[in-house]
């Protein structure tokens, strides 16, 4: 069943060592499909991610996620963080605070191998997979926790294209059954490929948000046309904090 | 120079019942010092490694500081415990096993803390935040963390099995080196050498370092084998 999880970040300000990262942001992410987030180095894209999954903590603002402010969430890095056990062990970890009995354990792992298409390998050591397999590996642990809202963090930025493409299909995949996804990339075919909108950061700042299309294509703003011709350093975030 | 080491392979090659006995409980001592102190170590360094609470800083540093706690001072603070007087006196433990094993626990109980603080905060560097995104309590963090570095921790099992067997002032003070009894490898090296029966004191003395080099290269097998094995 598809559950809407909308997003609001209301004046989001992120403050570490002296540093503005955010500097009142302020966006609504529609509740399905595929977000993207784009903007040059340090404009806080990543630093969004991790404020949207309670990793990090705001400095001031709300972050509101879902109709009743909480929606099960699972976050995928751009290297996988795999613990040194076996493929099943490192899915099991994410269902350890879903409380599932045995059977129901073993069943989630199997089928989240197969979805990513590396059953018949529970047993093997993750470490030993190629990079890849590996980004498989942590997108299957995300999918078995069956969450609400998936977090990418460039997910596919030390793959080759043929692994991009299989994390993409997937990505897609978990979005069309009913998984809202926020990815941050800097690639912009992918974005062109996968996103429904598109939110643009500098500075810390939302400069432009709509379909991935107008902000590809047209752009309004003179900060995302200065991005997306590669003309908005990473200097302005530094110019502004 | 040469009758003596004569004599020492000698008592060696006959496996000499008292270099095994003194050997044996050096051994048994020195290890379940260290399962005890694997026990309450491993647990609270990794704890303080992905925990965070006010006068964390303070807890490392003095976990730290405890790497190097004098043996003699840690003997005499047991001493004072066990003996007559003091609060453990009715258990009656001073000058027996069980009181070297106290207080070798109490000395390298903080050794491995400190370093598998150190070796789990590594790894949660790389692996920190992906736990956290799980929703996972700091207790089940540190348990995984332990269990990815199970091998690496090897190192801080092994540096504290080193400072339990090789030390003599702590097992001295409360141990008493009494033959037979309470007598280790470093004790009656101590006692023989200054007694003349350089013999005895120098095949000991071998044995403890067999002993030494035997647990290192036993772990250095593992830990080869893991990292084929688990990358």
């Amino acid at each position: 069943m598809r559950v809407s999880v909308p997003i609001r970040l209301d004046g989001l300000v992120y403050r570490v060592g002296g540093r503005t990262i955010l500097d009142c942001l302020d966006a609504t992410i529609g509740g399905a499909g595929i977000t993207a987030v784009i903007g040059p180095n340090g404009a806080g894209k990543s630093v969004t991610l991790r404020l949207i999954d309670g990793l990090l903590a705001p400095s001031a603002g709300t972050i509101r996620i879902g109709a009743d402010g909480s929606a099960r969430r699972a976050f995928v890095f751009q290297r996988p963080a795999l613990v040194r056990a076996s493929l099943a062990r490192n899915i099991g970890l994410a269902l350890d605070p879903l409380g599932l009995g045995r059977a129901a354990r073993a069943a989630r792992i199997e089928a989240a191998l197969a979805r990513v298409g590396l059953q018949g390998r529970a047993g093997d050591p993750a470490t030993k997979l190629s990079g890849g397999e590996q980004q498989r590996l942590a997108l299957a642990r995300a999918w078995a926790t069956q969450p609400q809202l998936l977090l990418l963090d460039e997910p596919t930025a030390s793959l080759d294209p043929a692994a991009t493409e299989t994390i993409e299909a997937l990505v897609s995949e978990m979005a069309r059954g009913g998984t809202k996804v926020v990815l941050v990339s800097h690639n912009l075919g992918q974005v062109a490929r996968l996103a429904d909108d598109v939110l643009v950061l500098a500075a810390g700042r939302a400069v432009e948000h709509g379909p991935t299309r107008q902000v590809l294509f047209s752009p309004r703003t003179a900060e995302a046309r200065a991005y997306l011709k590669g003309e908005l350093p990473w200097t302005s975030f530094a110019a502004a904090s | 120079m040469y009758e003596t080491l004569t004599d020492t392979f000698s008592r060696l090659a006959s496996l000499d019942r008292e270099v095994v006995a003194i050997a044996w409980l050096s051994l048994r001592v020195s290890v379940s010092a260290v399962l005890i102190g694997c026990a309450v170590g491993i647990p609270l360094g990794a704890l303080v490694a992905v925990a965070h609470f006010p006068g964390r800083q303070g807890v490392v540093g003095l976990m730290n500081a405890s790497m190097g706690l004098p043996p003699v001072i840690v003997g005499l603070v047991i001493y004072l415990l066990l003996s007559r007087s003091g609060p453990f006196g009715p258990f009656g433990l001073l000058f027996t096993p069980a009181a070297m094993v106290a207080a070798q626990s109490v000395l390298v109980t903080p050794l491995i803390a400190a370093l598998t603080r150190q070796i789990v905060a590594d790894a949660e560097a790389h692996l920190g935040e992906q736990l956290r995104s799980l929703r996972l309590s700091a207790w089940r963090r540190a348990g995984i963390l332990i269990f990815d570095v199970r091998f690496s921790l090897l190192t801080a099992v092994l540096a504290a099995f080193g400072r339990a067997i090789s030390e003599i002032g702590a097992v001295l003070v409360v141990g008493g080196n009494i033959d037979g009894f309470t007598r280790t490898m470093t004790t009656a090296i101590s006692l023989e050498t200054q007694k003349g029966d350089l013999a005895l004191a120098l095949a000991l003395g071998l044995v403890l370092m067999a002993l030494v080099v035997a647990v290192n290269a036993a772990a250095s097998l593992l830990r080869s084998y893991a990292a084929r094995a688990y990358g």
